[in-house]
């Protein structure tokens, strides 16, 4: 079936480079600086990752940072908490916005 | 139908042909390498493919149900054969080892003839034979070379059965309990770490340093070494990959992870493996795939000494596990 996300697309992520290569060389560079051992070890990086591409509901990056997770070592129970934390802040931040809306329901009402 | 006639079956399917991957030999080639013998310092031995697991990813098919023994005749002719060769290391696998009960005979008759010798073992059958085997293995100082492939519960259990964490967990207490794994102890306790599926292994140094965190916070244990092997599309483990559809994605991520630097340090390169009816094979991952070292059946009695430095290896392209990133020793 035809549909915007195909899995053979994403190895054809530095494709991006053919009409634009100064930008894509900066960018990609610039990723793989950021996900090198560092101050986080590469296996916190992935595992931030993953949490981040269930925040942007990215399918390319839920399918790297899933593999890239299991190939750093993390387990499932690891990667489970982490998209429970995305899922907390993300819920958290519907829920303190209800604040506003009891101030504005507040000043509105008698 | 029998699990190794199935294993077989699935083997010469189409699911299980690989069109686009570049045989081993030809990236060899393309690289200019030769993959030939060094000095033979190991001698591994492998006892049988008797197991009380059916691990997901045994190359071997090793189980239950497997009947290939050594027996006292060949482990003779091998015992002759360390004598006359004196290997470095000398490398008891199975299979599970303490299943046959021939080991404490074949640790008394080999640790003499060397200065390393290695039990890999996956716990559980170790903790079956505890009382048979501890006192032997702790005289002879016999390296242990266990099975631990997740610090997780549910992908070890996954992968190696049902309550295997939990009895490796409490193996490796009473092993720390007698000095194995501890400072100054000289009893060598190493870990084996594969991956839970179909993706290849940590990096070594970082992963081995979270074991030894994780493992002494939680459960107060120590050990020495960890070692991290990808899986190698052989046996059972081939077997998941095709019926997971995983066959094609997984030999694709091992040819793209090909070191050619790595070549120069593999195992079969320095090793030799006699298998539980005295053949010989330049590896265990041969000896799963029947291809006798030389490309002919030679019994270790045949071996007036070890193979020849130069000797070229049997390869095939299962070998490109081996030969991936860091590679596998």
């Amino acid at each position: 079936m035809e549909t915007y996300y195909k899995p053979e697309d994403l190895p054809r992520f530095e494709e991006i480079g053919k009409d634009a290569p100064e930008l894509a060389r900066k960018f990609f560079d610039y990723y793989n600086a950021v996900f090198a051992d560092g101050e986080l070890s590469e296996r916190e990086k992935a595992l931030i990752a993953l949490a981040v591409a269930h925040t942007v509901q990215c399918p390319y990056c839920i399918d790297a940072y899933t593999q890239a997770c299991l190939e750093k070592g993390s387990n499932l129970a690891e990667m489970t908490e982490a998209v429970h934390v995305v899922t907390a802040i993300r819920g958290g931040a519907s829920l303190v916005h209800g604040v506003q809306m009891r101030n504005i329901a507040d000043k509105l009402s008698m | 139908m029998p699990e190794q006639a199935k294993i077989t079956e699935m083997q010469k399917s189409p699911q299980a042909r690989t069109s686009d991957i570049a045989p081993f030999k030809s990236m060899l080639a393309q690289h200019d390498l030769k993959l030939e013998r060094q000095n033979t310092a190991t001698l591994q031995i492998n006892m049988g493919f008797l197991c009380n697991q059916t691990c997901r990813h045994c190359h071997l098919n090793a189980g239950p149900g497997r009947t290939e023994n050594m027996d006292a005749r060949t482990l003779k002719a091998v015992v002759d054969y360390a004598q006359r060769c004196r290997f470095e290391t000398i490398d008891i696998t199975g299979g599970a080892p303490e299943l046959n009960p021939l080991l404490p005979d074949l640790i008394q008759q080999i640790s003499p003839l060397t200065p390393r010798s290695m039990l890999r073992s996956n716990l559980s059958a170790l903790n079956q034979q505890m009382n048979r085997l501890l006192d032997v293995l702790t005289y002879h100082r016999v390296v242990i070379v266990a099975s631990f492939p997740s610090l997780n519960l549910s992908q070890t259990d996954a992968q190696r059965g049902e309550g295997i964490f939990e009895e490796s967990i409490a193996v490796l207490k009473k092993l720390n309990a007698v000095g194995y794994g501890c400072d100054g102890s000289g009893l060598e306790l190493n870990l084996v770490s594969n991956p839970t599926g179909a993706f290849m292994p940590p990096d070594q140094e970082q992963v081995e340093k979270r074991y030894h965190q994780i493992l002494a916070q939680k459960w107060g244990l120590t050990f020495n070494h960890l070692f991290n092997f990808a899986n190698v599309p052989l046996g059972r483990f081939k077997q998941w990959l095709i019926q997971t559809g995983n066959y094609e994605a997984y030999l694709q991520k091992l040819v793209a992870s090909f070191n050619p630097c790595a070549v120069e340090g593999l195992m079969c390169r320095s090793q030799v493996s006699v298998s539980w009816d005295g053949y010989l094979y330049d590896c265990d991952f041969n000896l799963a795939r029947g291809l006798y070292m030389c490309g002919r059946k030679i019994h270790v009695s045949e071996m007036s000494g070890p193979p020849e430095p130069g000797t070229p290896i049997v390869s095939a392209d299962h070998c490109y596990t081996c030969a991936a990133g860091s590679g596998f020793t």
